[in-house]
């Protein structure tokens, strides 16, 4: 079958197929029909993806399908161009755009969101959510770096200190974690919130500093954010308020699937910031998370604080948001062509393709059926939690019977040893003597042993212990031809032992190196 | 005067084993540790041929000096001949194997010695002689059986899998009781009725055999770290034993040092399991995979990376912590191991090992292994010493290692190897599992590491795909 790529209609950057990936999309037995220029603003020239196979066609023969891949939702002129029975794939965030939803589902055609993409960790690879937030994350920093009058990195030179900025990102989605490394990775000191504790972890790996918001909160069981609690968002209003006195850069990252983007930051906060300060309101699309943000505006405030509410910030690194666009497009084709065939096979009963399915066939199938998903362990509050002072007391209880049974089985072995030696002759209690002494010796030379010396140390206790050739030589001398010929017997395994266990050790020993 | 010169030569030699394994429990010292043994047991073995010429030379019924020197030089020479070239060509791969066949070899010498001091009473046939002999005989039966077992378990020759008879436990109990029956019968009546002492001698030898041969094939092969030193510990005592009959302070001396180190070693590696010795003894365990209820839900999804993919995150990493398993030793994978770790290092990047306890199928496997490849032993570490680390890690290779690397043991209450402390590699940014396939590890636990969203698995066999990421690398 064939996938047409057709070129983005006004400011947007990206297109649908990279040459790479036409390459990925050929191998599956498709052929690729490219619209001329679809990827001049990506950097991509025509010429690229003749050589990755793709034809150049036409902007109408691009939209003939019978598939269609692309980044935005379609306009109605796109939507025209397109034939009945056509497959098309592309954004449409069907949640927040019902009366696209309508109106695909009139007419007889299969859509496909990229936007819809369950949250699995099967269907990572072609979530274009995740894919296109981490450039955005990335490109946020980059955007307020820009308008920023000083460095990130906090420096000493011969004119003078320079404090290191400090970054506030709220959020810690995959957007915020971006956002996280990229500041780190400037030099800046990175600070992060977020309603769920349990990525406070992931924050630390990206080298930020978990700011906890001290509430109960339940663990989130689809991996996005939920809706918080009043008492959770007056505790999160103190913590921003605090944080936006000190801190020179605020990155907000706040979603919440289907809904308007929660408010984090208000006029108060933004009032109270440094002149000079930027923020970055990554949800300015869907109401924004800052107080006076304008979608794809650059905003300054009374005060000198910059906002930028940019839409577009993934768009903004056009050849790497392709790119990535482009493997998740392979990547969903993959599942749809089972057989690499070519033929696309739309399987409704595996749930990443079920949740992305927003019409099939004229027939409207959004929503889908929930999704659970185990993106975090749900019986974390389960598990039961010790009170750590019974738990003192259980375990000195614990010890102290260890201790008891420990003394009464030393006493029995003491009088047992007594009552022994008592009964045995005198040349017994000598070699017992002997025999108590070493078996102690034994445990204190052995007990601090380097671990990486088991192994030598075994072969070499196994060579002693050939010893026992001692006993078999002086048995040797026997006139008793059955004893002499056991002893022989034994004599000499004894004595591979010996040669073998020595020079094997040996042999390790020797290839333990320091280094040099 | 000579007997005198003998005992002192004995009690050097003892001193010298003793500084001998203290010197081994350091890598600074181990070299003098080895020579010192080597040194004691030389003296040991001149004390012991002047003694025995002399017996020769001065009692009756012994054959004549020269006799006895020749059979004395012949067992040397045979051992030298056999012993120096199995010791020079063996694989460290194959050292477990070895180290257990050699434990074998003491315990057959201790049963014929126990054989031969029933035979020549030596002037004391006592009672308490004879409880001597019958144990010496009990537990050199037992390490040889037991020893057998575990060398052709550790060298593939039998299956690992552990054997489960119904009611072993009552077998091994009523084996002990029948044991102790014999031994008061054969102290009673052995001395007088010759013929019955030998049927005695040798039932009780029998019953070691079994008893050796039952427990060890009833412990599966994930425990074969504590089989090995465990057995290591019965040859000490059967050595010991030998002492006991012969009424030599040397070997009584060395044989318990040996014991008691071994039974060390055991109750370390135990701890390190987090497994009691008794129920390592009783075995049982690492049966059969995934009966096990945690085991069997699903898990999830695992990523798969390629040989480059894996070369490439190597290449852009500031820090890398390597964790081998026993898969490495399977795949002989640590010569290219520790070339791939020479070019990362070169490269700038802090490349580490992180050994776990019982990886592997002997104490301390790894560290031979890796020092053989040349791997310098400052950069191998011990899980205590690497674990806090993992946060701050790019990268950890899992190299043949399973359940030594599964985060059920710390995270799931109900896993059977719950509560075994275990290398948190899952901690760092990004984890690549080499592995034959999803199979489970030997206590037949599924690893829910493998599911982890920074797992990567990388199949094949382990020292195939290492040597791709070095030629990845170029």
């Amino acid at each position: 079958m064939r996938i047409g790529i057709p070129r983005e209609p006004g400011g947007e950057t990206r297109v649908a197929a990279t040459p790479k990936t036409v390459a990925q999309l050929i191998k599956l037995g498709y052929e690729v029909a490219v619209e001329a220029g679809a990827g001049a603003k990506s950097s991509y020239p025509d010429a690229d993806y003749e050589a990755a196979g793709a034809t150049i066609v036409d902007r109408a023969s691009a939209w003939t399908g019978p598939i269609v891949a692309k980044i935005n939702a379609p306009t109605d002129d796109e939507l025209a161009l397109l034939p009945d029975g056509a497959t098309l794939i592309s954004l449409i965030a069907p949640a927040r755009s019902p009366e696209l939803v309508e109106k695909l589902g009139r007419r007889n055609l299969t859509v496909l969101a990229m936007d819809a993409v369950p949250r699995i960790s099967r269907a990572q690879a072609l979530d274009v959510l995740s894919s296109m937030a981490n450039i955005a994350g990335y490109r946020a920093v980059v955007e307020a770096a820009n308008e920023f009058g000083s460095f990130f990195t906090g420096q000493v030179t011969a004119a003078g200190k320079v404090p290191p900025a400090k970054v506030l990102v709220a959020g810690a989605g995959v957007a915020g974690l971006a956002a996280i490394g990229t500041a780190k990775s400037l030099g800046a000191i990175v600070r992060a919130t977020d309603a769920r504790p349990e990525v406070a972890e992931q924050v630390q790996s990206m080298g930020g500093e978990f700011l906890a918001v001290e509430v109960e909160q339940q663990v989130s069981t689809d991996g996005y954010a939920k809706e918080t609690s009043d008492d959770f968002n007056r505790a999160a209003a103190a913590l921003y308020a605090a944080q936006a006195k000190d801190v020179d850069i605020i990155i907000t990252t706040a979603l919440i699937p289907g809904r308007p983007a929660p408010r984090l930051i208000t006029e108060e906060m933004v009032a109270s910031m440094r002149p000079g300060s930027v923020i970055v309101d990554m949800a300015a699309s869907n109401g924004g998370n800052v107080a006076g943000s304008k979608p794809d505006e650059l905003v300054v405030t009374a005060n000198g604080v910059k906002i930028i509410g940019y839409t577009d910030l993934a768009g903004r690194l056009p050849t790497q948001a392709s790119q990535l666009y482009g493997t998740n497009v392979v990547n969903l084709f993959k599942l749809l062509t089972p057989e690499k065939d070519g033929e696309l096979v739309l399987d409704l009963d595996d749930v990443v393709l079920r949740g992305m399915t927003v019409v099939r066939g004229g027939e409207a199938l959004w929503p889908p059926p929930p999704v659970q998903v185990s993106a975090a362990p749900a019986a974390v509050a389960a598990a039961p939690v010790e009170d750590p002072e019974a738990k003192a007391a259980r375990e000195a209880t614990e010890a102290a019977a260890r201790g008891k049974r420990r003394l009464v089985a030393s006493v029995i072995a003491a009088a047992l040893v007594i009552l022994a030696v008592t009964f045995s002759p005198a040349s017994f209690v000598g070699a017992f003597t002997v025999f108590a002494l070493a078996v102690v010796v034994g445990f204190y030379v052995v007990s601090g042993v380097s671990h990486s010396l088991h192994t030598p140390l075994m072969a070499q206790t196994n060579a002693i212990s050939g010893i026992i050739l001692v006993g078999a030589l002086l048995q040797l001398g026997s006139t008793n031809i059955a004893v002499l010929v056991m002893s022989f017997i034994a004599a000499t395994i004894a004595a591979i032992n010996i040669f073998g266990g020595f020079l094997v050790s040996y042999r390790m020993l020797s290839m333990f190196k320091k280094e040099a | 005067m000579l007997l005198g010169f003998i005992q002192g030569l004995y009690i050097v030699a003892g001193v010298l084993f003793i500084l001998s394994l203290a010197g081994l429990s350091k890598q600074t010292t181990a070299r003098m540790g080895n020579l010192a043994g080597m040194v004691g047991m030389a003296l040991a073995l001149i004390a012991t041929i002047i003694h025995s010429v002399n017996m020769s030379a001065t009692e009756p019924d012994r054959l004549s000096p020269v006799v006895t020197l020749l059979l004395i030089a012949a067992v040397l020479a045979i051992g030298a001949v056999i012993g120096t070239p199995i010791a020079r060509k063996v694989e460290m791969t194959q050292m477990p194997e070895l180290i257990a066949a050699f434990h074998s070899f003491v315990g057959m010498a201790a049963v014929l010695v126990g054989f031969n001091s029933f035979a020549v009473a030596e002037g004391h046939g006592d009672a308490v002689h004879m409880v001597e002999v019958a144990l010496g005989v009990l537990i050199g039966a037992y390490t040889f059986t037991g020893s057998v077992v575990a060398y052709l378990k550790l060298s593939a020759k039998m299956k690992s899998r552990p054997l489960t008879l119904p009611g072993r436990n009552l077998l091994n109990i009523g084996a002990f009781l029948l044991f102790f029956a014999l031994m008061i019968w054969f102290v009673i009546a052995g001395e007088q009725n010759a013929t019955l002492g030998w049927v005695l001698i040798i039932a009780i030898a029998v019953i070691g055999f079994a008893l050796g041969f039952h427990m060890v094939a009833a412990i599966g092969g994930g425990d074969m770290p504590v089989v090995v030193s465990m057995l290591n510990s019965y040859s000490g005592w059967a050595a010991a034993a030998a002492g006991f009959m012969l009424n030599n302070n040397l070997l009584i001396i060395t044989g318990s040092l040996v014991g008691s180190s071994g039974a060390i070693l055991s109750y370390i590696m135990c701890r390190a399991m987090n497994r009691s010795f008794i129920s390592v003894i009783l075995g049982g365990f690492g049966s059969d995979g995934g009966k096990v209820s945690s085991g069997e839900e699903e898990q999830g999804e695992h990523r798969e990376i390629d040989a480059a993919g894996a070369a490439e995150l190597l290449w852009n990493a500031k820090s890398v912590i390597i964790t081998p398993g026993y898969g490495m030793a399977v795949a002989k994978a640590q010569y290219p191991v520790a070339d791939l770790t020479a070019k990362l290092r070169a490269h700038g990047i802090d490349v580490r090992f992180g050994v776990h306890p019982v990886a592997g199928r002997l104490p301390g496997h790894m560290n031979v292994l890796l020092a053989e490849a040349h791997v310098p032993y400052d950069i191998v570490l011990e899980m205590d010493e690497i674990n806090d680390d993992f946060p701050g890690t790019d990268v950890v290779l899992v190299i043949g290692a399973n359940d030594t690397v599964n985060p059920a043991a710390l995270d799931d209450p109900n896993s059977p190897i719950a509560g075994m402390p275990v290398l948190e590699v899952w901690k760092a940014d990004n984890v690549i599992v080499f592995k034959r396939s999803m199979a489970t590890g030997y206590a037949g636990v599924q690893n829910p590491l493998f599911f982890k969203e920074n797992t990567q698995m990388l199949f094949g066999d382990a020292k195939q795909r290492v040597d791709d990421i070095l030629k990845a690398l170029g």
